[in-house]
């Protein structure tokens, strides 16, 4: 039993110097890394969401469907004001797309048809909305300029929009959200 | 002997730290790497007694359901599980979802270009239609694979994957071993010198075969069955034109009334967009290409491939009675849609946009022969049938026609009108030997922002039916408070069923609040029987009344 105590005293001391000789580690559990996983664009084309790119500056996304009503009313009305917040804050708004095989054949007419300047993408099998534990569409996730996660919100309502881009404005001033 | 092992133990552990002591700076990665993430929805209803709708018994008197994602990743390294909890399952869901486990869990990562995946995975073949596992929780769908799943990228635009594994049977595994593989290439990805040209080309195959064991007294069933096919994907401007087509063998099971004839599907979509406008076509032809890996299964059960449906899925609750539901045995649907938004600051656009939209879609029975005069159709044992590939069967299983106009006046009301009809086969959609139904149905949907946090939207729905349970009216009123805050009442009167104890309200009030990811819904009311649908996949839903409490978050 002594022997025992021993080694775990040992065993402790030692670890913990380990930790003496360096920095303190920081928070493991911070700010949330996108994660990458394939999608499709609207061309078919294989792409990363590892490669989402937005030069620095803040990143919408929205998980959207072509049933989703909520969604949709979510995107038309951003899409009103998309022009002044890209310009007041450089934001790129990505849109990805839940349908599947039924109704992804949708997704590029309803997009180009209600004239929306988004980026869109395909999650025919739902991975990356897994990856980014969507439960209940619209999902939407502000990312800051090193692409991790800074907010995020379920469901949409008329008005919403404002406090979107009240937070999109503190991120690209580099400024605290009461979240962090 | 205990003591040794516990030494042997403690030595281990410290040969382990020694070796992290070394790797201080690792350990300190490993740690700022790490990254937890996950979800959680619960669903709990109180029943009410409810003879006059129909509702069914609850005994529990309170049945929930509940689940939590959790996934862990470091750097190229995954794994996580999901925690499922039925005392007991909902009204609705599948009464053999019962009890608690976890019944979805993996590890994953990623090397040279490998994928690897041990556990329960999620995939998909092309359009699915040979091979696809997913889920849907609100459903009570998940025929996740449980075994391998590998994927690698050798080439730049090539991709192939293999599965092998049992499926999820609720708590338990299918009886069946499902393999497969499958193989994608970009063309344009794989020869640099097409990588920007406007033509763009990408083919692929898959391969999949079910093995069970097979002990009929009577007839001789194949153990392996295979099923595989191939797609294309043609792009050019604005166009897009995508098909595929898979062939399954000889695969007598319960659905298919145990016929020995081969099963084959096709499915072509041909999408037009530019900025303004998109149109949409696209067909489907299924013939007798249910594939599940247990030939006894039944309903939504152990399906391995995926069947997508051609009908247009509305979210208003009257259309809505009638969703149209894939039919296994075989079918030919297509779709028509058109959407237009006129220009900003035009005559017609008005300073915010109008826009509209035109979908068709239609599904019809295939052409079925016998195969000799004496033997009738689907006979069990024999090949069913003859079905002529270009022929269209006479029976329309389905029709749907649906205009909408939105248009958005000023910065204080926008609105929506929509026009469905409807002609929905109940015989072959439900099994009610009713005849066909005709249903028109209008909706006005208006949203008044009094300010920027506060709006009202309201929804009036009429549905007119000489068939079925006649006509509908539904009324709702919405109030939110952004965005956090809603509220809403609504009522769905059936005021023009032909016997009149079944003009009943099914009233309903629900309130909900959300703050960042975690949302927390509140309903009390009454909701019909029907036919819930998502994706192609349906389930039945009985009458219910009761309070409903949900709470989802994620983090």
């Amino acid at each position: 039993m002594k022997y025992l105590i021993g080694i775990i005293v040992f065993v402790t001391v030692f670890w913990a110097s380990a930790y003496a000789q360096n920095e303190p580690v920081t928070n493991p559990v911070g700010l949330k890394k996108l994660p990458a996983v394939e999608l499709k664009n609207l061309d078919n084309k294989t792409f990363s969401s590892g490669d989402f790119f937005n030069d620095g500056k803040p990143i919408i996304i929205s998980f959207w469907a072509t049933w989703c009503k909520p969604c949709i009313n979510e995107l038309t009305t951003i899409a009103d004001v998309y022009d002044d917040w890209q310009t007041e804050t450089g934001v790129k708004l990505i849109a990805i797309s839940i349908d599947d095989s039924k109704t992804s054949g949708n997704v590029s007419p309803l997009a180009n048809g209600k004239n929306w300047d988004y980026e869109v993408y395909l999650d025919v099998n739902s991975d990356f909305k897994r990856a980014m534990n969507v439960n209940l569409i619209p999902h939407t996730f502000v990312l800051n300029g090193n692409k991790e996660i800074v907010w995020q919100h379920t469901s949409f309502s008329q008005g919403s929009e404002l406090e979107l881009i009240d937070i999109v404005r503190k991120v690209a001033k580099g400024e605290k959200l009461p979240s962090e | 002997m205990k003591f040794k092992n516990t030494r042997l133990l403690l030595f281990s552990i410290l040969f382990l730290f020694s070796f992290t002591r070394v790797n201080a700076q690792g350990v300190e990665k490993f740690l700022k790497n790490s990254q937890i993430s996950g979800n959680f929805q619960f669903d709990g209803m109180y029943y009410i007694d409810d003879s006059a709708i129909g509702a069914p018994d609850v005994p529990q008197k309170v049945l929930m359901n509940a689940f939590a994602n959790v996934n862990y990743t470091n750097g190229p390294f995954s794994a996580g599980f999901r925690f499922e909890n039925y005392l007991y399952a909902l009204q609705g869901y599948d009464p053999r979802y019962k009890g608690i486990g976890i019944p979805y869990r993996y590890i994953s990562f990623e090397k040279d270009k490998f994928t690897i995946t041990v556990g329960n995975s999620y995939d998909q073949f092309g359009s699915g239609l040979v091979y696809r596992a997913w889920q849907d929780a609100s459903l009570g769908f998940d025929n996740s694979l449980d075994g391998v799943n590998i994927r690698v990228n050798p080439w730049k635009g090539i991709t192939i994957k293999g599965v092998w594994g049992k499926q999820r049977f609720y708590f338990e595994h299918g009886p069946g071993v499902v393999r497969g593989g499958d193989a994608e290439f970009s063309i344009n990805d794989i020869f640099s010198q097409l990588n920007n040209k406007q033509l763009r080309v990408s083919i692929g195959g898959s391969f999949v075969s079910k093995f069970q064991e097979a002990d009929d007294p009577v007839y001789k069933l194949p153990k392996n069955v295979a099923s595989y096919g191939g797609r294309g994907t043609i792009s050019y401007k604005n166009f897009i034109v995508n098909g595929e087509y898979v062939h399954k063998i000889n695969d007598p099971s319960t659905i298919n009334n145990r016929i020995y004839k081969p099963g084959n599907a096709t499915f072509i979509q041909l999408t037009y967009a530019q900025k303004g406008l998109g149109l949409y076509l696209a067909a489907i032809r299924t013939d007798n290409m249910s594939f599940k890996s247990d030939r006894d299964a039944e309903g939504n059960d152990l399906n391995i491939n995926y069947i997508p449906s051609m009908a247009k899925q509305t979210t208003y609750s009257l259309p809505a009675i009638y969703t149209y539901g894939t039919q296994p045995k075989g079918e030919f649907g297509l779709q028509a849609q058109g959407i237009y938004t006129f220009k900003k600051k035009t005559k017609l656009g008005g300073k915010y946009g109008t826009s509209f939209s035109i979908t068709y879609s239609r599904y019809n029975a295939i052409h079925k022969k016998q195969i000799d005069e004496n033997t009738p159709i689907d006979s069990t044992g024999t090949l069913g049938y003859k079905s002529d590939y270009f022929k269209i069967g006479k029976d329309v299983y389905y029709e749907n026609f649906n205009f909408e106009f939105s248009k958005k006046v000023n910065k204080v009301f926008k609105f929506m009108v929509d026009y469905f009809y409807i002609m929905y086969n109940s015989k072959v959609i439900e099994g009610h030997e009713i005849p066909n139904i005709h249903s028109h149905t209008f909706v006005v949907d208006m949203t008044f922002n009094i300010n920027d946090k506060h709006s009202i939207r309201t929804e009036l729905q009429h549905m007119y039916a000489k068939q079925g349970e006649g006509s509908w009216a539904y009324g709702m009123v919405e109030y939110t408070i952004a965005p956090k805050w809603f509220f809403s009442v609504s009522d769905q009167y059936n005021y023009g069923n032909s016997i009149t104890e079944k003009r009943l309200h099914y009233y309903s009030v629900a309130t909900a609040f959300a703050i960042g990811s975690t949302r927390i819904a509140l309903n009390y009311g009454r909701q019909r029987a029907g036919i819930l649908c998502v994706g192609g996949v349906c389930r039945y839903v009985p009458a219910a009344n009761g309070l409903t409490l949900s709470i989802t978050s994620s983090f």
